[in-house]
């Protein structure tokens, strides 16, 4: 097996993930149109674009980033504000339409075609990555991660108390805990209009395209020449400095890639959940998000993926519906749903201590995070040849 | 981790000088900025400042208690360059701790002084070791594997500890906030200067740093083991070559950071009359903002910080809302971060650049 992955060398991760998204296709043919567990796995797939988001600047470029949450607020918000009826005093209460579909034609507010909104929502957050990033340039490590943070909890904020901030004719920022809903279903050109309440197939088949773009991205960017600076600069910033390697562009381009897929994400999950509330954008999802990345391995595009499958399903399947009685089986008085975030605490903790380099390591990452904890031996006595099997000098 | 107030760093040159004044005067400025500007509208509309010094009083108050917890975040960072995440959620055990022995003593409004003030100390004591003993826990489990490793591993392993720590206050008194006995009649006004009222809560809260904050100064700068725990917030290395033993000063480090920590989560339950598995986590990040304000490694910075950042949080409370307190303090952080990473008193460390 390995031997025929070593003969396609540049092109076996692309052979990889075609296989890989092949078969996720088929998948929901087996399952009921509305089955929970395609629900699960488009839930799945939308955190797999976010996670590995996440991964180019804390994987990648290694700025740790806790306010990630951030980015899939402002993707959201974009999504909501412009297809949905929040603003529906627009234009005379007739609303401004484009291109978007029968039925949202109709409504007042703001409704635009699903594609627009996403590459807006990437432009925005593109642009919300990189401000959130320029306070954090002068700062080193855990600095940044407290910055980030503090972002992340302002955009919260911002969206909890969203609606006490009115602009123009009384049109609130946000609705907060109560939502902007319904969002319009997506209306791509060429298809029927998606139904959520009839079949969820083709918001799977979706959710799969977006993760075989940003799978391609990243691949591409890990090889390119920006790449390689965001992995000179997280194994030592001084050293690739003076390489040449400009650290202001750099970084900056690390958090603006990193967040536009966290908002093409979000406004993803924004149409598929037909709304947009507020608690949804807490701290512990920006957590969450990280905990897929670090059980994976941080920096490693099919150990994020994993990661990420792996965690949203413990979060939606396996936690409240497999084991969510074991504690009353043993006696104890509460739901397993109840600890999610100490389940995930606990694994993060787990894995940082036990296998700091996740599940599939990136070789890379994997030397620094060992190095010095006593499993440095191991990698290092690994084949020389086996370092870069994937990549021809 | 310095107790004396930091020289300033000699510079021949005047550029240099005007910059670091302008830096930390501007800061001052920028801390002052608000309740300059609430006190001039105040004095413009009604002619009195009562509403801003009460604020100011419960601001010291309420800054008092999170001295107590920046002074774990300091102390810590000062001597392993590690931002314990966790620090905010082993407050919060405090408090539940202190709670759940409330119930054991049997204390309630009607207990008398004697009966009261000696059911509060024993809790107090049992809170700062309970919580104590829980940080150098904390420290074997999660950080000591990880002391060589990259720095950002330490801290994701401390978010991890938060979260579990969260949980477990969750399970133990459930995911609502749920108000407690008010022992000490916390509101009950002892002076009123011209409107301007001092309370019962507010005596305690001073009454309880104040004394917890000389003996750590002493002791650091006192006893043999503080001494030990100076040397290796210098160099870890020459102190280890000086015969230091460099795991047991963390150790103490971490314990004092959880006994002021335990002791800080009994005032806050006396002080506020409710505990929440969350409150960890909003007063950490507060305390947190209060230590990097104050100077981050620096004891007194981190007092100084506490007391400001309590006096912030306040006004922000009072006029304007509670729901935006959180996002006002980060914004301040974010602010402090960006042009003074050293803080008010703090010298520059590596990760301010």
């Amino acid at each position: 097996m390995s031997s025929i992955l070593d003969k396609l060398g540049n092109n076996k991760n692309f052979v990889l993930a075609a296989l890989c998204l092949g078969v996720a296709a088929i998948l929901p043919l087996f399952f009921d149109p509305l089955s929970s567990i395609t629900d699960n796995f488009i839930t799945a797939g939308a955190y797999v674009v976010m996670a590995l988001g996440l991964n180019i600047v804390v994987g990648f470029a290694g700025l740790l980033d806790l306010g990630y949450v951030a980015f899939y607020a402002i993707g959201a918000y974009t999504m909501g504000w412009f297809a949905s009826d929040h603003f529906s005093s627009v234009n005379g209460e007739k609303g401004i339409h484009v291109l978007a579909g029968e039925f949202a034609g109709s409504l007042p507010g703001i409704h635009l075609n699903f594609l627009m909104i996403l590459v807006v929502a990437v432009i925005i957050v593109g642009i919300a990555g990189m401000l959130i990033g320029l306070p954090t340039l002068r700062l080193r490590g855990d600095y940044i991660a407290i910055v980030t943070l503090a972002f992340g909890e302002i955009i919260y904020r911002f969206a909890v108390n969203g609606d006490e901030i009115t602009f123009a004719e009384g049109y609130k920022l946000t609705n907060g805990r109560q939502a902007i809903a319904p969002v319009d279903t997506i209306d791509l050109p060429g298809f029927a209009p998606f139904d959520s309440a009839f079949n969820l197939r083709p918001y799977f088949w979706l959710v799969l395209v977006l993760v075989a773009l940003v799978l391609l991205v990243n691949f591409r960017l890990r090889d390119s020449r920006l790449g390689r600076a965001w992995i000179a600069m997280r194994e030592d910033e001084v050293a690739a400095a003076s390489m040449g390697v400009p650290l202001v562009k750099t970084k900056l381009l690390a958090y603006a890639t990193g967040a536009a897929f966290g908002g093409m994400s979000g406004a993803f999950l924004a149409s598929y959940q037909a709304s947009v509330q507020a608690d949804q954008f807490k701290f512990g999802f920006s957590i969450f998000l990280l905990a897929m990345i670090i059980l994976g391995g941080l920096g490693s595009i099919w150990g994020v993926v994993l990661g990420a499958v792996l965690l949203s399903f413990i979060n939606t399947y396996f936690i409240p519906e497999v084991f969510n009685s074991v504690p009353r089986s043993l006696g104890l008085d509460f739901d397993l749903t109840v600890l999610n975030f100490g389940i995930f605490g606990f694994l993060i903790l787990l894995v940082m201590v036990l296998r700091p380099q996740g599940l599939l390591p990136e070789r890379r990452r994997a030397m620094e995070l060992t190095e010095g904890i006593g499993a440095g031996d191991a990698i290092g006595s690994e084949p020389e040849t086996s370092v870069d099997a994937g990549r021809q000098p | 981790m310095s107790v004396d107030t930091a020289t300033p760093r000699p510079s021949g040159r005047l550029s240099d000088t005007v910059r670091e004044a302008a830096s930390k005067y501007g800061l001052i400025a920028v801390l002052l900025a608000l309740p300059v500007y609430l006190a001039i509208t105040d004095l413009a509309s009604d002619g009195s400042l009562t509403d801003l010094g009460n604020s100011l009083v419960l601001g010291v108050s309420n800054g008092a208690i999170f001295a107590l917890i920046a002074l774990g975040y300091t102390l810590v960072y000062g001597i392993i360059e590690l931002i314990n995440f966790a620090h905010g959620d082993v407050f919060m055990i405090g408090s539940f701790v202190a709670f759940g022995l409330w119930g054991n003593f049997g204390l309630t409004e009607t207990t008398g002084a004697g009966g009261l003030v000696a059911g509060l100390l024993v809790a107090m004591l049992v809170a700062m070791l309970v919580c104590g003993t829980l940080n150098v826990m904390i420290e074997r489990v999660a950080y000591k594997p990880l002391r060589s490793a990259p720095r950002l591993a330490p801290l994701i392993t401390a978010i991890g500890f938060s979260f579990i720590l969260q949980n477990v206050g969750v399970l133990w008194l459930g995911s609502s906030p749920i108000s407690v006995p008010d022992l000490i009649d916390q509101s009950h006004v002892v002076l009123d200067i011209g409107g301007v009222k001092i309370r019962n809560g507010d005596l305690l809260a001073v009454a309880v740093t104040a004394p917890l904050v000389f003996v750590l100064t002493s002791f650091i700068s006192r006893s043999r083991l503080g001494k030990a725990m100076r040397a290796t917030a210098q160099d870890p290395d020459a102190a280890r070559l000086m015969g230091i033993n460099v795991n047991t000063t963390i150790s103490v480090t971490f314990l004092l950071g959880g006994m002021l920590a335990g002791a800080a989560g009994l005032t806050n339950l006396l002080y506020q009359t409710s505990v929440w598995y969350f409150q960890g986590f909003t007063a950490g990040l507060i305390a947190f903002t209060a230590a990097v304000m104050g100077g981050i490694g620096n004891l007194k910075g981190a007092v100084l910080g506490g007391l400001i950042i309590g006096c912030i949080q306040q006004i922000s409370d009072n006029r304007i809302g509670a729901e935006w307190t959180t996002a006002v303090v980060f914004a301040y952080l974010v602010l402090i971060m960006v042009f003074r990473p050293q803080g008010l008193i703090g010298e520059a460390t590596r990760e301010a650049g």
